[in-house]
């Protein structure tokens, strides 16, 4: 901005840049923010990347699903079809329906334009989830950032809705039969759900309300709040500056990468482009939810075999898993606790998700701010615990493919419903044992290797006649990656100022126990100094 | 804030042992050693082929307008494509190759760009990393005493703790306010109806014919044979003016014949059915999918949605999966023309399980 700031005497000789940037610094005082931005320093790392692929991915959401608007019409008026595509011709549907055809087969470039707004949703989606996935298992989410990881989680709850919504838009047999679960789970709800279904459909189901009611949701209320968090989320990514992996010269105080001005903004504005390429080829080739095969939506047609989009599919499975019987008549009432034994487990499961940094500040006690990522495995327990937490979602996730799963492979339907009930229910605590035993294994052997160097592979024979493998010592910054971690000890119990020891601190040594009993502290000089002398 | 990694280094260290201060805290449980290493520094700048080689440099430069000059390319022939694959009038196949030439245009467009800028900061641009000091979110002691005397102030200015009654019915008039707004939420949907009366009747009565799905046309129980299973729907269905997917979503059937030594009927409802065919919901008493297939053999039949399964030979009652009660049964009889005929309509509720249900 040196340009804006200097003014030059000789107005004439001054480049149109020069002056446009003087004209609006006048204006607005821009300078003083691109001053302190400029030149400020983003860590790179490739997980970094993630939460940028959901940003770019949800920028071709809003553009192309603002260019849908113009041909969509969210009505469930009946019409008949009659567009181009012959085999529907004349078939009653709704003009939500023959709309969403109209932009698939009578606007040059709308289907196109459709399949980027799908495909770059599912990405949207999956980039939230691995983004959530890499700053949990970093510990990204410690002090001072619990409060982004809340609104992460609340955007991944919001992308969840919005693909939901957007899935029912075009009233295809499909998206009728997911609001069709919907409208049977709401139902199962006790006390409200009759009545909350039949607010929500407008009278009965389907009804002639909801499509019109979704797409209010669909491209005003949610968007508008994500939108509205992404800023935020965004905002507090710059005020506490990004974290970044241990690294020579990278320090808890200070945040080292290359300047947004140029290197980054070239890095990740060119990566936006990629990111939009790939949905675009992606779009260009691969067709998604093909609803011209699908027909209308109508009660009654079978539609075997049929998926929801990918991330609805936990709650899907979910509700397959509940073994037979799970609903009882009491108090003259019905308890379907076949749907709220599902919807309760999945709310306890999220809650723990959003509730994870407050716990684990809560067992630490740790009141300083982290702003070095750790690496998982000097994290055993907490990693440990987010593969339990993986593998039970997958468990839910696979059981949503679980026709698909028995006719693929023969088995019976049966068979492969009480496997996952196993997979949901143990599974957990498998992934959690092996993880740690992995972590712990991997910490180790970043000490054996600070230790005693890494091994060269080459074997030389000692004049006494004995073989050594001869050992590569570290140089200091790459011992400095593998040393520079801290470790946790167990708390131990202390009486408080009155002489008690309270309960709160007793269930809080035990999950301190639990969390950190196995610690490996890093090599220290000293240990480092004696095992030198110890080995060769 | 300093550019350069060789002169950040000096600055970093020296600024960080104050920086740790202003970062002070409760360290909780961790371990802070006596004997750790000390960061090392930054690694030596390391210069990359490019910053080295002008030849090298050179061809860079010439990848990253190749690559800009090819995004360029790529929006012309996605216009041109636009024009050259117009979508001819009932040609699924126009719309295939439209969508697909449009769509590699500007997959080369974005692509273009995205891999250019890309390549130009990896290569070309200076490498050199910013270091920047982090401070405290908290702000300076100094700004915290500022805010709190802010508010301290505020308070007592407003008297917002001391009078209490005022504060007090602020606080009740602002909870009741939204209530209103709340009450509108009833008009979401039919004023004069009630789910619970809805939900327990069907389009079916006592003389209506079975029709075929979706055609409309009456059944004749001759022409259901031993082994078939018939859509159904009641006749009358696709004439509705209105409601009619509201109604066929209660209202849909299946209609099946066993050899009647298969079926094993409950005294009260041994006349429910007639001659071996039996009709039931298609509506999962789970949470609603159809019903649809059905297995002759086993006389089973399976929801595609979460895999329930139901004994057509025991009233559906249910042999797996998720839902509880059996499909409830539609009972039926023969009209003097030989048509099949509801003798009345379902005497329970179809469909997913509601609270008020029992
Ligand atoms: C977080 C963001 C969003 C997600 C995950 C999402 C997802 C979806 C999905 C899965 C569909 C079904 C598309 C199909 O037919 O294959 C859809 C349809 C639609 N979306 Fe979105 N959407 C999002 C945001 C938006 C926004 C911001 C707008 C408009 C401003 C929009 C406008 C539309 C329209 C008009 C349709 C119906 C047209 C059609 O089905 O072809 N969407 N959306
Ligand atoms: S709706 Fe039939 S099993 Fe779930």
């Amino acid at each position: 901005m040196s340009t804006a700031t200097t003014r030059s005497t000789t107005p004439a000789k001054r480049s149109f840049t020069a002056g446009a940037s003087e004209y609006i610094n006048d204006r607005t005082g821009i300078a003083v923010a691109i001053k302190g931005l400029g030149r400020k320093a983003f860590p790179d790392h490739w997980s970094f990347l993630l939460g940028e692929v959901a940003l770019f991915s949800f920028i071709v959401v809003l553009i192309s699903g603002t260019f849908l608007t113009f041909f969509f019409q969210a009505s469930m008026a009946e019409v008949h079809y009659d567009g181009s595509y012959v085999p529907l011709k004349g078939v009653e549907m709704s003009v939500a329906m023959a709309s969403t055809l109209d932009i698939s087969f009578d606007i040059r470039g709308g289907l196109f334009v459709r399949q980027m707004h799908h495909w770059a949703a599912l990405l949207f989606v999956a980039a939230i989830g691995l983004h959530m996935l890499r700053v949990f298992f970093t510990g990204a989410f410690r002090k001072p950032r619990e409060i982004n990881w809340v609104f992460g989680f609340i955007l991944f709850i919001l992308a969840m809705a919005e693909g939901f919504t957007g899935y029912s838009l075009p009233d295809d047999l499909l998206s009728g039969n997911g609001l069709r679960i919907i409208d049977g789970m709401i139902k199962g709800i006790p006390l409200i759900g009759t009545w909350t279904s039949f607010l929500l459909f407008g009278g009965e189901f389907p009804g002639t309300a909801i499509v019109g009611r979704l797409y209010t949701l669909h491209i005003l209320l949610l968007p508008a709040l994500v939108v509205a968090l992404i800023a935020v989320h965004v905002g507090y990514v710059f005020i506490h500056k990004h974290t970044q992996f241990a690294g020579p010269g990278r320090e808890p105080t200070n945040s080292v990468g290359p300047p947004i001005l140029p290197i980054y903004a070239a890095k990740a504005g060119g990566f936006m482009f990629l990111i939009w390429g790939v949905i675009s080829l992606i779009a260009a080739l691969f067709t998604i939810n093909p609803i011209w095969n699908y027909g209308p939506y109508d009660p009654s047609p079978v539609s075997a075999g049929t998926q929801p989009d990918w991330y609805i599919g936990f709650a899907d499975g979910a509700l397959r898993l509940i073994p037979p019987g799970w609903e009882f008549v009491w108090l003259d009432r019905t308890w379907s606790f076949n749907i709220l034994v599902p919807l309760v487990a999945i709310g306890i499961f999220i809650g723990l998700v959003v509730a994870y940094p407050f716990i684990e500040a809560w067992i630490k006690g740790d009141k300083r701010e982290h702003h070095i990522a750790d690496r998982p495995r000097n994290a055993p327990t907490r990693t440990a615990i987010g593969a339990a937490g993986v593998t039970f979602y997958a468990g839910l996730w696979a059981a949503a493919a679980s026709d698909l799963l028995a006719t693929h492979f023969s088995l019976t339907m049966e068979g492969v419903i009480h496997a996952l009930q196993a997979t949901v229910i143990v599974g957990p605590f498998i992934a959690y044992f092996i993880t740690k035993r992995v972590c712990l294994a991997l910490q180790k052997k970043d000490r054996e290797i600070v230790l005693h160097g890494y091994e060269s592979g080459r074997i030389v024979k000692l004049p006494g006649g004995e073989f050594i493998e001869v050992h590569q010592p570290l140089d200091e910054y790459e011992r400095w990656r593998l040393v520079s971690y801290e470790s946790y000890q167990p708390l131990m119990i202390r009486p408080n100022a009155r002489g008690k020891i309270t309960l709160g601190q007793r269930v809080r040594a035990s999950f301190s126990r639990w969390f950190f009993e196995d610690r490996i502290a890093p090599v220290s000089k000293g240990e480092l100094e004696s095992g030198h002398d110890g080995h060769h | 804030m300093a550019q350069d990694d060789h002169s950040g280094t000096e600055l970093a260290a020296a600024d960080s042992s104050h920086a740790v201060q202003e970062f002070a805290g409760s360290t909780g449980t961790a371990v802070i050693p006596h004997d750790a290493f000390e960061n090392p520094g930054f690694e030596p700048h390391r210069p990359r082929v490019t910053d080295e080689d002008p030849r090298r440099e050179k061809r860079a430069q010439r990848t990253v307008y190749t690559l800009f000059y090819l995004s360029i390319l790529g929006s012309v022939w996605a216009i041109a494509a636009y024009m050259l694959f117009p979508i001819e009038s009932n040609d699924v196949g126009a719309v295939r190759l439209n969508n697909m030439f449009i769509g590699l245009g500007a997959t080369l467009a974005l692509l273009g760009i995205g891999f250019g800028a890309v390549h130009w900061g990896k290569t070309l641009m200076t490498s050199a990393e910013s270091i920047d000091i982090r401070h405290p979110i908290s702000g300076s002691e100094a700004t915290q005493q500022g805010a709190v005397e802010v508010f301290r102030q505020a308070d007592e200015e407003s008297g917002f703790s001391r009078r209490t009654v005022i504060r007090n019915s602020l606080i009740g008039a602002l909870l009741a306010f939204p209530l209103p707004a709340v009450v509108l939420f009833r008009g979401f949907a039919p004023q004069d109806q009630i789910p619970v009366e809805l939900l327990s009747h069907t389009m079916w009565a006592k003389g209506t014919r079975l029709a075929l799905d979706p055609s409309g046309v009456p059944i004749r129980a001759a022409d259901v044979t031993i082994g078939s299973a018939f859509h159904v729907i009641p006749e009358g269905l696709i004439d509705l003016e209105h409601g009619k997917l509201e109604e066929k979503a209660k209202a849909a059937v299946l209609l099946m014949r066993l050899d009647p030594s298969e079926l094993n009927e409950t005294p009260d409802r041994a006349s429910w059915s007639y001659d071996g065919i039996v009709a039931y919901s298609k509506i999962c008493t789970h949470v609603g999918c159809p019903v649809a297939l059905y297995e002759q053999h086993t006389h089973h039949l399976l929801c595609p949605c979460h895999q329930s399964q139901f004994d057509v030979a025991n009233h559906c009652e249910v042999i797996f999966g998720p839902a509880k009660r059996p499909l409830p049964q539609l009972p039926i009889a023969v009209d003097d023309e030989g048509y099949l005929i509801a003798q009345s309509d379902f005497t329970e509720p179809v469909g997913p399980s509601f609270w008020e249900r029992h």
